[in-house]
């Protein structure tokens, strides 16, 4: 069933990624990590749909936000970072997505482990995390090109200054921020060893991003002693233009 | 009646035609997986036929590899909105698999390396329609594609083609495997867009 979605809001998280709020009349409510079928449709009856990952916490207003990041040859992303206005209407469906979700009465520790935009789930899982009051431990593992390409970045900060919160570790692969600690590179065993929960404490894990970095990250994570049992994966699919999951 | 989207053309192409409804067209090979790649060794590896009490039939990858193959040329379609035309693949068929089993079961479960299952009516999977697959584009199936072997069963969205595959159990009714379970239709034909279980 394709939903009406009102656009009421719209921020650049980076100079390539723009999140968008959206009201929406009859939503049913979500959980963090589920994502929703986007569709346009030209004058003529032509329509393209692509899958976007939610980034807020659930909510009582009936309004969700996505993030989406330009794609040089996209179809859908440049019309949703550039084109689009307030006020404009859009049809989606869903939420979607079942597998890699995030529930609140969770108390397990939770270790996130983000690729460049595959932050957006998991930031509805932080999100949601802080709506809900709960005291569930989490850590993120968020690796980026570079500086510029983090997204929703003074939350995060915010998020990393408080008591009983969220430790974020980043990871940048091409450039540094200036005085770096580590230089530029993907994550490695010694980055899992420090910047991640050991798996001692038998964390679940929400790994998002481009394929290689999930493959890479969640074997790193297996060869830290973590059982596959308890990592949960999502990969974007062609073009990155969606989010998820899973075939 | 849709909302136009104003200012949107969108990027089409004569092969468009061809696509299932809400689908595009990609030249590459996306990942989607719900975990880990298992990496399985071929010493390891088997694959088996079972009715839920007794194992029927048993391969191990030597004996597997042993049974005569096809090759097949196909375009998938991915729930998440892919296709992809013309890809090749060398398999066997499960029609040599199931070949001498007569049980009266309608269903099968599939059965993979790390968990993964999904359901298929055994008609479905039968009369040159499904295949064990290991070699993609001429070379071996790569463990992020499914490999040592997976299921193609390319008329269905590509999640019901199982990748490391290690069994089917015969099934008197249809029961939902692991996307089934989580939203997904229990059938999934992409040319009636049967994505959700709400369709």
């Amino acid at each position: 069933m394709w939903r009406t979605a009102t656009v009421v809001g719209m921020q650049y998280e980076t100079a390539t990624a723009r999140t968008i709020t959206l009201a929406v009349r009859d939503w049913p409510g979500h959980v963090a990590g589920q994502h929703v079928d986007v569709r346009l449709t030209a004058p003529d009856g032509y329509s393209a749909v692509r899958s976007y990952s939610i980034a807020s916490a659930p909510s009582s207003d009936r309004r969700i936000q996505i993030t989406v990041e330009r794609l040089p040859n996209g179809e859908v992303s440049p019309y949703l970072t550039q084109e689009v206005m307030v006020g404009d209407e859009l049809e989606l469906r869903g939420p979607i997505g079942g597998w890699f979700v995030w529930l609140s009465d969770q108390t397990e520790p939770i270790q996130l482990v983000a690729g460049g935009s595959g932050i957006v789930p998991l930031m509805a899982m932080i999100r949601s995390r802080a709506s809900a009051g709960s005291a569930a431990a989490f850590r993120l593992l968020y690796s980026v090109r570079e500086p510029e390409a983090v997204f929703y970045r003074d939350e995060l900060a915010a998020l990393s200054n408080q008591g009983n919160s969220v430790a974020v570790t980043y990871a940048y692969t091409r450039v540094t921020p200036r005085d770096w600690p580590r230089p530029a590179g993907r994550i490695d065993a010694a980055l899992i060893a420090t910047g991640t929960w050991p798996s001692s404490l038998r964390p679940t894990s929400y790994v998002c991003g481009p394929t290689s970095l999930v493959e890479h990250a969640s074997d790193l994570l297996i060869a830290a002693g973590h059982d596959r049992e308890r990592i949960r994966t999502e990969r974007f699919g062609a073009t990155g233009e969606q989010k998820r999951v899973q075939v | 009646m849709a909302i136009i989207s104003r200012g949107f053309s969108g990027r089409r192409s004569a092969a468009d035609a061809k696509l299932p409804p809400g689908q595009y067209l990609t030249t590459e090979f996306p990942v989607l997986s719900a975990g880990p790649t298992p990496h399985i060794s071929l010493d390891r590896w088997e694959f088996t036929i079972d009715d839920g009490s007794n194992v029927l039939k048993r391969w191990d990858w030597k004996s597997f590899r042993e049974l005569v193959t096809e090759t097949i040329t196909v375009d998938l379609h991915c729930v998440t909105r892919w296709s992809k035309f013309g890809t090749s693949w060398e398999g066997v068929s499960l029609d040599v698999l199931l070949a001498g089993i007569r049980t009266g079961l309608d269903y099968a479960m599939f059965r993979s390396y790390g968990d993964y299952t999904t359901n298929l009516p055994l008609k479905d999977v039968m009369n040159k329609q499904a295949w064990i697959a290991f070699k993609y584009d001429r070379a071996d199936l790569a463990p992020v594609h499914g490999g040592p072997a997976r299921l193609l069963v390319p008329h269905l969205y590509l999640w019901k083609s199982a990748k490391w595959v290690k069994g089917m159990t015969l099934m008197p009714h249809d029961k939902p495997g692991f996307w089934e379970s989580l939203g997904y239709h229990m059938y999934g034909d992409p040319w009636r867009e049967q994505r959700y279980s709400d369709e």
